[in-house]
């Protein structure tokens, strides 16, 4: 029997146990909507932009470990999710994006709502595909589920015109292992790198464990935290990887980088050896490469991706492989007690000073809300467990430096691409994929305008997110640069006009809250987190002066830390 | 430095793009492209010039063989190996100057494949300096140049 291309996708679909599927539809999906329509194993999540829908099959793929999936018209539906597609590509996160385009007969021609999406999304997603023919519908979604999961993971786009969709073929699904004969990733590493890296770590006297979001992405977490262990020696997640090594053990240094801790950035600057797995060195991180260069240490780097690897930074010892099974390997070669514990003790020792500096300290003031209090007050409340979506700029910094992430796939952030609207609509796809769980969208005032409009998602799916909303009344993060680099000049930061937060969640069906006083905060959470049911929107009225310490000003080394002023 | 890069990779309509793309997107330079398919027409071999040190050179591999339709990715300026292009180049030609331009189409083992009453279309094959003295031997007389990008091949057969 013969069925037509639309109900070929979605019975793909359901051959790839696609739980949820976002997005907005439009004149060259509707057939695709109309199968939707026929049919109960997947559920559509109706998102109130493209954009939601990409950052919702996002948080969803970030928090359940599966592959989000999206699907969105042609034209401007496709350009709307670009964001979010760019957003997932730079953090290795598995999607699969089905994208509408205008019958085959039109291409090119400048048809309505046509847009080349191939073209587009080149350079933002790990492979992208024009579908020509509605035999090649099924083989080609197969192709971009293993691609979209496998190596390195990243979101992959399959452009479908809409004559395909109504026309017809018989179905059959590639069944068993797919090969495509130039995509091999590689997965156990080389023997002998991992025997040099052991080696490396056995003579090491100040040894220091990096990590990053491929521990988290590769389902690592486990075997890494049965590494640091062994190993006794201090760690620090970037991030990307926070709660890969969870961060109220006494091991844990804190985030290395730009807003990491003083400890860490020191002992990443002092140590001897340093074992890098699934992190890339991102400027963010290491600052100035020249300075983080000069450093004389050894680098062992374990990464999926051999593109990664020296990339910015020399690496002396590579290990090219999935970071679970080379870590096994690092493990098994690892027996007890080393390096040498007398060096190790010194190492301690050393690392102790520097945490005495106590570097997240900081000045409360009476009658002011201080944000990183808020955070604090959270992480309480939610007992360390909540999901947290982010957004980005000041409050992500401090929802990374408080909150203590002791799980992964518990932190939910747009680290790589930065993306301010991220929070909200993540929040959507994490909230589906744990009903139940109390799922927290740390943000603030600048960020959450972005994708407010997913406030009606909620509302429609009925998820009881939380939202902290860190307001300083300014674009935190822009006005720190400003202050730091710009001279105090405030160009454009501060936002005029705000809404009221609360009766804007209240227009959208919610409720909303606004806290004003630093002696309600945490009495205003745990209220909140006990309305399991119900969205509500918390706006914190912050101290509109603070900023983020420490700092590692972009170019600098990482010994040119700034403290807060009253370190 | 220059180099001489060999990518074997699927032929699929888009690849060549996203190679191109690839380079623009990470401000590689590409110095020259050739690309065509191969005795297996399952498979083209695109071989791009580009320019850059050790660690460029490296990221540039890494990225390309990165791709999903790239098979292979090979640095043949590494060893022994040959380079050809192939120009042509339209010359006046009036008068004496037709016999000095068959003459000198002659010594560079070149061939005259076009001829009109004042011009010939003059094909020169050979590495990148021969074709530059060319150029250099007949500069007053050049109407208008073409030339392909460089095609190369190892001297060692490693790829099958």
């Amino acid at each position: 029997m013969e069925t037509t291309g639309a109900e070929i996708i979605i019975r793909s679909l359901q051959e790839e146990k696609v739980e949820y599927i976002f997005g907005y539809p439009g004149g060259a999906v509707l057939f695709i909507y109309d199968e939707l329509f026929k049919q109960k194993k997947i559920k559509h999540v109706l998102t109130r932009h493209e954009q939601g829908a990409s950052h919702a099959a996002d948080g969803y793929a970030r928090s359940s470990g599966k592959i989000g999936v999206c699907l969105v018209t042609s034209g401007p539906g496709l350009t709307n999710a670009v964001t979010g597609i760019a957003t997932a590509y730079m953090d290795s996160i598995p999607m699969v994006i089905i994208s509408g385009q205008v019958p085959s007969h039109a291409i090119g021609l400048d048809a309505f709502q046509e847009a080349d999406a191939v073209g587009i999304t080149r350079s933002c997603t790990k492979y992208n595909v024009l579908v020509k023919r509605v035999e090649d519908i099924a083989p080609t979604i197969r192709k971009a589920f293993h691609i979209a999961s496998t190596g390195r993971p990243g979101p992959v786009l399959v452009d479908i015109p809409k004559d395909l969709t109504a026309q017809k073929t018989t179905y059959s699904y590639p069944k068993g292992a797919l090969k495509i004969r130039s995509y091999n990733p590689s997965s156990a590493g080389h023997r002998g790198q991992v025997s040099r890296a052991i080696k490396l770590i056995k003579g090491a006297k100040r040894l220091m464990v990096y990590s990053g979001g491929g521990v988290i992405l590769g389902n690592a977490a486990t075997e890494f935290t049965r590494f640091v262990k062994k190993l006794k020696c201090p760690v620090t997640n970037t991030l990307m990887g926070l709660g890969a090594y969870p961060a109220t053990d006494k091991q844990f240094l804190g985030m290395p980088g730009m807003h990491g801790t003083y400890e860490t950035n020191m002992a990443m600057q002092h140590c001897d050896v340093l074992v890098a797995v699934g992190a890339r060195f991102d400027d963010r991180v290491i600052g100035d490469p020249a300075h983080f260069s000069q450093v004389a240490r050894q680098i062992v780097h374990v990464d999926v991706d051999p593109s990664s690897i020296s990339k910015r930074v020399k690496v002396d010892v590579p290990i090219v492989g999935e970071v679970t099974q080379v870590l096994k390997s690092l493990n098994e070669g690892i027996a007890g007690n080393m390096p040498s514990t007398k060096d190790m003790d010194a190492w301690w020792e050393q690392i102790t000073k520097w945490q005495n500096k106590n570097c997240l300290r900081y000045k409360t003031k009476p009658g002011v809300v201080k944000p990183q209090q808020v955070i604090e007050a959270l992480h309480k409340v939610t007992g360390g467990d909540a999901f947290v979506t982010s957004d980005v700029g000041q409050h992500q910094m401090w929802a990374a430096q408080y909150y203590k992430f002791n799980k992964p796939r518990r932190w939910i952030n747009s680290g790589g691409l930065g993306t301010m609207g991220f929070g909200l609509p993540a929040a959507v796809g994490v909230q589906l994929a744990h009903p139940g769980a109390a799922v927290a969208c740390v943000t603030g005032e600048a960020s959450i305008m972005m994708c407010i409009q997913e406030l009606s998602t909620c509302k429609q799916y009925r998820l009881p997110v939380k939202i902290i909303n860190l307001n300083n009344r300014y674009m935190g993060m822009v006005r720190q640069w400003q202050e730091f680099f710009h001279g105090n000049r405030y160009s454009e930061s501060y936002m005029d006009a705000l809404p009221d937060f609360v009766k804007l969640a209240e227009s959208y069906g919610h409720s909303g809250v606004r806290v004003e006083r630093p002696e309600d905060v945490e009495p205003a959470l745990r209220e909140v987190f006990a309305r399991k049911d119900e969205l509500v929107f918390m706006d914190f009225v912050t101290d509109q002066t603070e900023n983020v310490y420490p700092m590692v000003a972009a170019g600098k080394g990482l010994s040119e830390m700034v403290l807060a002023e009253d370190l | 430095m220059r180099r001489v890069l060999s990518i074997l990779m699927e032929n699929e309509s888009g690849a060549l793009s996203r190679v191109a793309g690839l380079f623009s997107a990470r401000s590689y330079n590409i110095e020259s492209l050739t690309v065509a398919p191969t005795e297996d027409p399952t498979l083209s071999r695109m071989t791009v010039v580009t320019a850059g040190d050790d660690t460029v050179i490296e990221q540039i591999t890494k990225q390309v063989h990165k791709l999903i339709e790239v098979f292979k990715v090979s640095d043949i300026t590494e060893g022994r190996h040959v380079e050809r292009e192939l120009m042509l180049v339209k010359v006046r030609a009036e008068g004496d100057e037709r016999e000095e331009m068959k003459r000198l189409a002659d010594i560079f083992r070149a061939s005259i494949v076009g001829v009109s009453t004042k011009t010939f279309i003059i094909q020169v094959t050979g590495d990148r300096k021969k074709l530059n003295a060319f150029l250099a031997a007949c500069a007053g007389n050049i109407v208008e140049t073409a030339r392909t990008g460089v095609c190369g091949m190892s001297r060692v057969s490693e790829d099958k």
